[in-house]
Parts: C-alpha cells; sequence; structure tokens
C-alpha cells in the first residue's frame, strides 16, 4: 500500500494551499519571537524560515496520559494561531487526531520512520510504564517502553509533552503502581525537550515545536531540560498579586476578606514560588485568566513530583510526611530518659553517701579499738 | 523521581531534627530537674517570701548591667539584647515563620510585612557578626572561647543568612533556597539540646537559682 510520504513541499506550500497569508505568517512570526522573547527581527526570519522549511515529520506517541494534552494544544482560544502549528509539522502518527486506525496507523508510524530516518522528532505525551517490562500500558499488542525505544532509535530530538513524560506525573504518584518513568529515564543518547505542565500551555507547546522547526535546533533549557523562554521565572515572580506577598497580605482561606480583596495565596497553598512556568504572563484562553486570578492557588504542576510533595493547601514552609505520633514519642522518651538518668544520678549518691558513712564508722571503729 | 532538596528539607530532615529537638530538650529538662540537689544546711536570713521577692528582684536587675561594669559591658549587652529582639521578632512575626508554628501548635496571630522583617533580619545578622567580632578581638573573651562558643554561634547565625537569602531570591533558585534555609534550621535544631544553646531554657533556672542562693544567705546581688 503506498502511503503518504511525511516532510513532502515546505511549509510555505502547505499554508498558501490553506488560504494562509505572508502577512498572517509574519504576523505568526512575530508572536513566536515576542513569546521567546527573541531579538526584534527575527519575527521575519521566522516567518520566512517557516515558509521554506520542509514540514517537520513529527511522531506523537501516547502513553500513560488523559489526552489533557493534546486537548490543551487543540482547543485553544486562538486556534488560528496555534493550529498553525499543524500546518509546520506533518503529523504523522497522533492515535487520537489520525484518521487511519489499527495495522493502517502502525503502518503509518514504521513508514515516517523510514522516509525521515534521524530527521524525524518524536513527540511524547504521558509516562512509560517499566515495571513487568512495560505490560500495563500497552498498544497495537505492543508496550509502550518497546515503541518508545524503537520510535526514537532513529530520532532528531524528543520533545516531552506534558508532567507525565517530563516527570512521571500522576501515574507516578505514590505508589506507582506501573513503574511509571519519565521518556528521560528510558532516552539517553538524543536530545530531549521537556515541556511540563498538567496540561501544557498551548502557547509553550506550539512555540517549542515551532523553534524547532524554524532553527532546526533545542531551545536553551534549565537543569530539568525546561526552555528557558518559557521556564526562565517562577509563576510568584510575574504573579499580579506579588505586591500582597511583600506587604505580608494574605487570604487565610478561600472565603476570607482576604479572599475577597485578591490577596496573596501563599498560605493557602500556592505553590508560585518554586513552580517554573508562563501562567502568569501569557495566561490562559487566550491571555484571559490564569488559576491565582481565578482565586486558586497554583498546584505546581509543571514541577517534579509535585502530586506528591504535600497537600495543594499546605503552605510552602510547613512540613510534609508528617507522622504525628513521632513528636509526642519524642516527647515522652526524652522524659522517660532524663528521669532515668536523674534516677541513676541519685542511685550513685546515694551510694557514694552509704560508703562514706561506711569508711567514717570502719575509721571510728579503728580508732575506738586503739584506744582501748 | 527522586526527591526535591526542598521535599527533603520539609520532610525527613525537618521532621527528624525536630524530633531530636523535643527529645533532646525534655531529657535535659527532666533530667536536671530530678538531679540530686545539696540541702541547703544554712539558715535563712528573713522569710522565705522576701526572699523569693528578692531573687525575683535579683534576676530582674541582672537583665541590665551593674554600674561598675557598665562602661565594660555595655557593647555586648546591647548588641546581645539587639540580636535576641531581632530572633524574636522574625521567628514570631514572619508570615511565613507563623504558618510553621501553626502547623506545629495549631497557634496563630498577625505577621509583619516581608519589609520590616528584612530590616529586622539585616540589623540582627550585623549584631550577631558584631558578636562574633568582639569573641576574636577580646583577648580575654577569645582566651576562653571554646569550639561550642563558635558552633553556637554558627548555627544561629546560619539560618538568618540564608533566612535572607530565600527573602532576596537572589543568587538561586528560590525552592533551593528555601531548602537551603530549612536544613540550617535543622541543624540547629538537633543541636540546640546539646550544647550553649540550652540557655534559651536554662537562663531562668540558673540566674533564678544564683540570686535565690544569694538572697537566701541576705546579700542582695
Amino acid at each position: 500500500m503506498e502511503l503518504p510520504m511525511a516532510g513532502l513541499g515546505t511549509v510555505g506550500e502547505a499554508l498558501s494551499r490553506q488560504g494562509v497569508s505572508r502577512r498572517s505568517l509574519l504576523k505568526y512570526g512575530s508572536y513566536l519571537a515576542t513569546l521567546m522573547a527573541l531579538p526584534a527581527g527575527s519575527g521575519r526570519a521566522i516567518a520566512q524560515a517557516l515558509a521554506d522549511a520542509r514540514r517537520q515529520s513529527v511522531i506523537w506517541l501516547s502513553f500513560q496520559e488523559c489526552t489533557g494534552c493534546i486537548e490543551s494544544l487543540t482547543r485553544s482560544y486562538s486556534p488560528s494561531v496555534e493550529e498553525m502549528i499543524f500546518n509546520l509539522i506533518s503529523l504523522d502518527y497522533q492515535e487520537t487526531l489520525q484518521a487511519a486506525a489499527g495495522h493502517a496507523a502502525e503502518a503509518a508510524r514504521e513508514a515516517a520512520m523510514e522516509a525521515n530516518r534521524g530527521d524525524y522528532v518524536v513527540v511524547v505525551d504521558g509516562s512509560v510504564s517499566t515495571l513487568d517490562n512495560g505490560i500495563y500500558s500497552t498498544a497495537a499488542g505492543r508496550t509502550n517502553l518497546d515503541v518508545l525505544r524503537e520510535t526514537a532509535r532513529d530520532a532528531k530530538a524528543v520533545i516531552a509533552i506534558g508532567t507525565c513524560a517530563s516527570f512521571g506525573g500522576l501515574p507516578a504518584a505514590q505508589p506507582n503502581p506501573t513503574g511509571a518513568v519519565p521518556v528521560t529515564e528510558i532516552i539517553t543518547d538524543k536530545p530531549i525537550i521537556n515541556v511540563p505542565g498538567c496540561p501544557p500551555m498551548p502557547e509553550v507547546m506550539a512555540g517549542t515545536i515551532a523553534y524547532l522547526v524554524t532553527f532546526g535546533t533545542i531551545p536553551d533549557l534549565d537543569h530539568l531540560n525546561r526552555p528557558k523562554p518559557f521556564f526562565g521565572d517562577t509563576i510568584h515572580d510575574r504573579c499580579y498579586r506579588r505586591p500582597f506577598y511583600e506587604q505580608g497580605k494574605f487570604a487565610k482561606s478561600f472565603d476570607d476578606e482576604g479572599a475577597r480583596e485578591g490577596w496573596c495565596l501563599y498560605e493557602v497553598g500556592c505553590k508560585g514560588p518554586t513552580t517554573y512556568n508562563s501562567c502568569a504572563t501569557m495566561k490562559w484562553n487566550g491571555g484571559t485568566s490564569f488559576p491565582i486570578q481565578s482565586g486558586h492557588g497554583c498546584l505546581g504542576c509543571s514541577e517534579p513530583n509535585f502530586w506528591d510533595a504535600g497537600s495543594f493547601y499546605s503552605a510552602l514552609p510547613t512540613r510534609v510526611g508528617v507522622d504525628d505520633r513521632v513528636l509526642p514519642a519524642a516527647l515522652a522518651g526524652g522524659a522517660v530518659l532524663g528521669a532515668g538518668a536523674a534516677l541513676a544520678a541519685r542511685a550513685r549518691k546515694k551510694a557514694a553517701l552509704q560508703q562514706q558513712a561506711g569508711a567514717v564508722t570502719g575509721v571510728s571503729a579503728t580508732r575506738e579499738g586503739s584506744e582501748a | 523521581m527522586s526527591m526535591t532538596l526542598l521535599e527533603f528539607a520539609r520532610g525527613p530532615a525537618l521532621n527528624l531534627s525536630l524530633a531530636i529537638f523535643v527529645l533532646g530538650v525534655v531529657f535535659r529538662l527532666v533530667w536536671l530537674a530530678f538531679l540530686p540537689r545539696a540541702v541547703d544546711r544554712s539558715v535563712a536570713r528573713g522569710r522565705a517570701g522576701t526572699v523569693l521577692r528578692s531573687a525575683i528582684g535579683g534576676f530582674v536587675s541582672h537583665m541590665w548591667p551593674a554600674k561598675e561594669y557598665r562602661a565594660r559591658t555595655m557593647f555586648s549587652t546591647v548588641t546581645g539584647y539587639v540580636f535576641h529582639f531581632g530572633l524574636a521578632i522574625i521567628i514570631l512575626f514572619y508570615a511565613q515563620h507563623i504558618l510553621v508554628i501553626e502547623d506545629l501548635t495549631g497557634l496563630k496571630w498577625g505577621g509583619l510585612p516581608t519589609g520590616i522583617i528584612t530590616i529586622v533580619s539585616v540589623i540582627t545578622l550585623a549584631a550577631l557578626l558584631a558578636m562574633l567580632v568582639r569573641r576574636l578581638t577580646n583577648p580575654v573573651l577569645k582566651t576562653i572561647s571554646t569550639f561550642t562558643d563558635y558552633w553556637s554561634w554558627f548555627v544561629t547565625t546560619l539560618p538568618v543568612a540564608t533566612g535572607l537569602l530565600a527573602m532576596s531570591h537572589m543568587f538561586a533558585r528560590y525552592e533551593t533556597l528555601l531548602a537551603v534555609h530549612i536544613l540550617s534550621v535543622c541543624l540547629l535544631l538537633v543541636s540546640f539540646p546539646f550544647g550553649k544553646l540550652m540557655h534559651a531554657f536554662l537562663v531562668f533556672a540558673t540566674r533564678f537559682q544564683t540570686t535565690y542562693f544569694y538572697s537566701r544567705r541576705g546579700s542582695h546581688i
């Protein structure tokens, strides 16, 4: 069966076929350049590079995930912008979006791998089950672990979309019954870009993929492999409620005066100070709002272990993993040890006094004896 | 994913060091309270009530140096008060610390703005540094200082310095700074019961004991 080969034609051709004007492409180039804080003028360069670029073959693998990431990308508020990403790439395999099913779908993946060996990009959403050789998550009769290893072998780069693919996510939460791990623990010989978030921001996903297509390289990454343009600042640093934090004005509950006044949500568990993402600046739904603006603290969904790092509603400096029996036991233990040590000292004193008394008696007895 | 530094600090490190702190402090207090004491066989001068009043008076009067010593000890007395009050303000009135106290005891009260806490922290840190400089430059003090003196200073100063850094969000990521700050507090907690820092509890016992001892003999110090 003849399958359509991936990567045919340039992005510009694909866009003009769909009636997207050069002007729109320039606007999108500028938009991407602005998002990633690239120098002025690179918008035009991006647009030109995009127009001339061959469409990037992308194989999108969905593992232990909830489809929230692809929902976030495809149902974004301004589809004319984010959907452009689908014009930049040739999405050769995506279980949710592709028309093909069964053997035809798998054949499309294999054909894309063959046609673009060493040049295709693998996008992964969802964590990888590794326990018992990964049998807890399979598609087309093969484990995710197996498919990932095979597909990534000849890839140019891997983009881990969402917190599950980046850090393990909810499937890796204790007790992690499937042995879920992030992509980085399976693939170690390829450039990996983590785009965490539950889900990630559509602009961040689109921007990262566009950067890869435009420049042919991966953007600057932080120590967790996240693109610095989007994950360089904490939510807290960019939060519009930050002045209240500095003034010591905190909401103590979700329905008190402070909450109504829009004060800082730190005390009700906001993880903004330790969470790196763009929510506070780009905001969601086309720049409408983000969780803190809607009155709820940040969960820290783009950070490793956010699901196991204590309650979403316990403040950052407080203890996690507390066993309520430990401190009373320490108190009782201290009291018993202290009393024991004091009693031992009393016993030693008593013994010493008795010994002294005995010695005195002995001395006087000897004296009496000699006098007699 | 493996545990992050902040998770380690907030979790096992803080929980364990709090347990060691509680166990150590209770152990020492109970031990001292029940140690055998020498019976004072002297005849008390004055009635018991008068002796007690005089002892408390002595306790209070020793909170400020006597006229004869004032010139020599004024610097360390004032600096000492500055950093002790500073520490109290930081620990009791920084909003984030109140959260920790509430988590531990269920008690809470209003905090001070971050700006005020920052100023107090800087003054406290300066006072602590001044105390170290005095210890290192005063020949007598330097001679009688031992490792525990420097260690007590170190574990007290470290949380102030790391706390200031965590507030400033400078030099490293906030989660790292917060973790380092919490770990420095853990170090303070585990050191506390087993060295000179126990004076926070024992100062009341020792000073009262001394003033009571002399008051009983009719010497009002």
